[in-house]
């Protein structure tokens, strides 16, 4: 996983609240054996919409979704996380989002930001005015800031130290490889074998 | 105080302890398909990292392959591409796979026992909810997701959450003509569907100890469809009798040192269990389910109940959905139901014993008209054995169709599905809406039920069948 301190990017105002993650990925899109080229697949029915934000050329390129509130709610599919990276956004900004897609978003090193409604809208007044405006998500300060807006969050310790470390479940547990050698040193001869090492 | 069998075989397998943090446990063997799989592998190659213990690990087909024409290619690019990303994966990191058309083929938690891979007190993982399987051994088994798959590739341990335990006795002795589907089924019916949510389930007493590996092997299977995250077995005779010479199963010194670890794999006499279930054998009957989810069961004998009866609002509710599913109304004789197919095979009765008393119903009668019935043997071993015990013409004789091994009708991800509407007496174990195929309605029953049932097309057990003329002996 990618290490996460600072990122400074331009930003999709999405103005919707309760963006499930079949909307955020449609369920035909499961069968794929990837963890990427979903990009095309993100918000795919309102991509059909050549007015819809992501579709403008001025947001080419950008980097930081900031969406209405309960985002990524429904299944838990950890495809929806997979889709906005692949699309290229680093974070997500919102007033609230759902447990499940919280979690699968902070274990892929996909920040999401909450952030008070007000702040919010403030966002969205200041990108859709100025879309070259560029959005800071600083992790290392517990901020962001943009143009006229200053704004601390909360993240908890752990999760927020995972990110900066780029540390996903499989470093940690690497971390302790002298544990598992020695206990696999410690297994007996007799556990059963597919095959030679 | 005492240790349960599955609090010994989880503190044998402690790497890592620390405060306010899950265990990190060590995996003895780690079984893999192709369809939770292509996403983990994927991950390794992202960060370069490779599996950790290829020793550990075995991969088989079974979810998408064909059961007929295997010599083809596949028809479904979906199918076809899960089946291709396994084997390239396989081949680029080096773990043992048996593809379609190789002798070890076949449903992964019949491949890993028939082997001899899966032993009493050893973990055992795979990205598949009926991992549950192999606790027939003594063996900590528990399904797991893609992110887990992936861990487990890399790491070859898990952090996991603690459970509670809960011990299921049944006492006495099954009667002539239950089987441990029945019992399962039965059990199920009795604590629901989420009755084992966070627990490991023991089963035990007198009718557990007399039951065949096969029959064991089902009654785990299906712990997972009482919410529970495992079900075990305490490994006795009749475990290392199974055992005994099978391909990967310890030699000379080597067994003995492991079955005197075996041994020490019983619950301990003053060992508590956080919830306790009895269950007297005497009572059991031919079960079969009636709605659609696994907990939804009643005896043979009995009638379709009515929701009204149900005292629990969720309950009732749940009953008047599945009565619109299943096309079914309440106080109809189960017996009078009538099926369209008989599916007989999966990784909860696709063994041989599941086979021979299937055949042994069928042998000389022929199904009744109209019905369609499916035999899938759980693996190519499985079939060979059948093969040579002339099982396939007793089969194909009564009118059945004897296909290849795979998963075949359990879940319809290759061509074995029932079209919307269709009615299917099936040996498996989940009876979801559309489990089956979109629209086809599953009842849940045991292989002698099945082919009772494949006889008359309407649901029966074997004893139903006095009236069924056998051709005279000529
Ligand atoms: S036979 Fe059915 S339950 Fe068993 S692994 Fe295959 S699909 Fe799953």
């Amino acid at each position: 996983m990618e290490a996460f301190t600072t990122h400074t990017g331009r930003a999709v105002p999405l103005r919707r609240g309760n963006v499930d993650t079949d909307q955020i990925i449609p369920a035909h899109w499961l069968k794929k054996v990837t963890r990427d080229g979903f990009e095309d697949g993100l918000f795919e029915a309102w991509r059909k919409d050549p007015e819809f934000v992501l579709n403008r050329p001025e947001r080419a390129g950008a980097t930081v979704l900031v969406a209405g509130p309960d985002f990524g709610t429904g299944s838990s599919r950890e495809h929806a996380v997979w889709a906005l990276q692949n699309y290229g956004f680093k974070a997500v900004i919102s007033a609230r989002f759902a447990d499940i897609f919280r979690g699968n978003s902070l274990k892929n090193g996909l920040l999401t930001v909450v952030l008070p409604q007000d702040t919010v809208e403030a966002l969205w007044k200041l990108t859709e005015t100025d879309p070259t405006a560029e959005i800071t998500v600083d992790l290392v300060a517990r901020e962001v800031r943009a143009e006229g807006i200053t704004a601390p969050f909360e993240l908890d310790e752990n999760a927020r130290w995972r990110l900066l470390e780029g540390l996903d479940d499989i470093s940690i547990t690497l971390r302790h490889g002298d544990t598992i050698d020695a206990y696999e040193a410690r297994r007996p001869a007799y556990k059963p074998r597919t095959q030679a090492a | 105080m005492g240790r349960t069998l599955a609090e010994k075989v989880w503190d044998d397998h402690v790497v890592r302890r620390a405060e306010g943090e899950p265990d990190l446990l060590y995996i003895d063997l780690h079984l893999l398909h192709e369809v939770t799989s292509p996403q983990a592998f994927d991950g390794l190659r992202k960060s370069g990292r490779r599996v950790r213990r290829t020793d550990l690990t075995i991969a088989t087909e079974d979810h998408n392959t064909p059961t007929l024409d295997i010599d083809k290619p596949i028809a479904d690019p979906v199918s076809r591409t899960q089946l291709e990303t396994l084997r390239k994966n396989c081949a680029e990191f080096g773990v043992r796979l048996h593809s379609l058309g190789d002798s070890e083929q076949g449903v992964v938690h019949v491949v890993g026992p028939q082997l001899g891979l899966t032993q009493p007190g050893t973990t055992v993982v795979c990205g598949d909810s009926h991992t549950s399987t192999h606790g027939a051994f003594g063996a900590l088994a528990f399904g797991i997701g893609t992110s887990q798959v992936e861990h487990v590739l890399a790491t070859q341990t898990l952090p996991m959450a603690p459970f509670r335990t809960m011990a299921i006795t049944v006492l006495g002795e099954l009667p002539e003509g239950v089987t441990a589907k029945d019992l399962i089924l039965a059990i199920i019916a009795r604590i629901g569907t989420g009755g084992g949510q966070g627990y490991v389930i023991e089963y035990r007493g007198e009718a557990i100890e007399k039951l065949s590996m096969e029959a064991r092997m089902t009654i785990c299977n299906m712990s997972i469809e009482a919410g529970a995250r495992a079900g075990m077995i305490a490994p006795d005779d009749t475990t290392f009798a199974y055992l005994r010479g099978r391909d990967h199963a310890p030699q000379g010194a080597d067994w003995d040192e492991a079955a005197a670890y075996w041994r020490t794999l019983r619950t301990d006499d003053d060992a508590v269990f956080d919830h306790e279930v009895v269950i007297d054998a005497a009572e059991l009957a031919p079960f079969v389910t009636w709605g659609t989810n696994p907990g939804q069961g009643a005896p043979l004998s009995q009638e379709v109940p009515d929701p009204a009866s149900f005292a629990d609002p969720n309950e009732r509710l749940a009953a008047e959905k599945a009565l619109e599913y299943m096309g079914l109304s309440a106080g109809q004789k189960l017996r009078d139901i009538t099926v369209d197919t008989v599916f007989v095979g999966s990784c909860t009765n696709g063994r041989i014993e599941d086979l021979r008393s299937a055949a042994a119903v069928l042998e000389g009668r022929t199904i009744a008209d109209g019905v369609r019935m499916l035999v899938v043997p759980g693996s190519v071993r499985v079939a060979l054995q059948a093969v040579e015990e002339g099982l396939d013409k007793v089969f194909t004789a009564a009118g059945a169709e004897w296909r290849h091994a795979g998963c075949s009708m359990c879940l319809g991800m290759n061509p074995d599905q029932l079209s919307p509407g269709e009615r299917c007496a099936s040996t498996s174990n989940r009876n979801f809406e559309g489990r089956q195929g979109k629209g086809g309605r599953t009842h849940l029953v045991s292989p002698q039920v099945a082919a009772a049932t494949a006889l008359t097309g309407r649901l029966a057990s074997p004893a139903d069948l006095a009236d069924v003329p056998t051709p005279v002996e000529v």
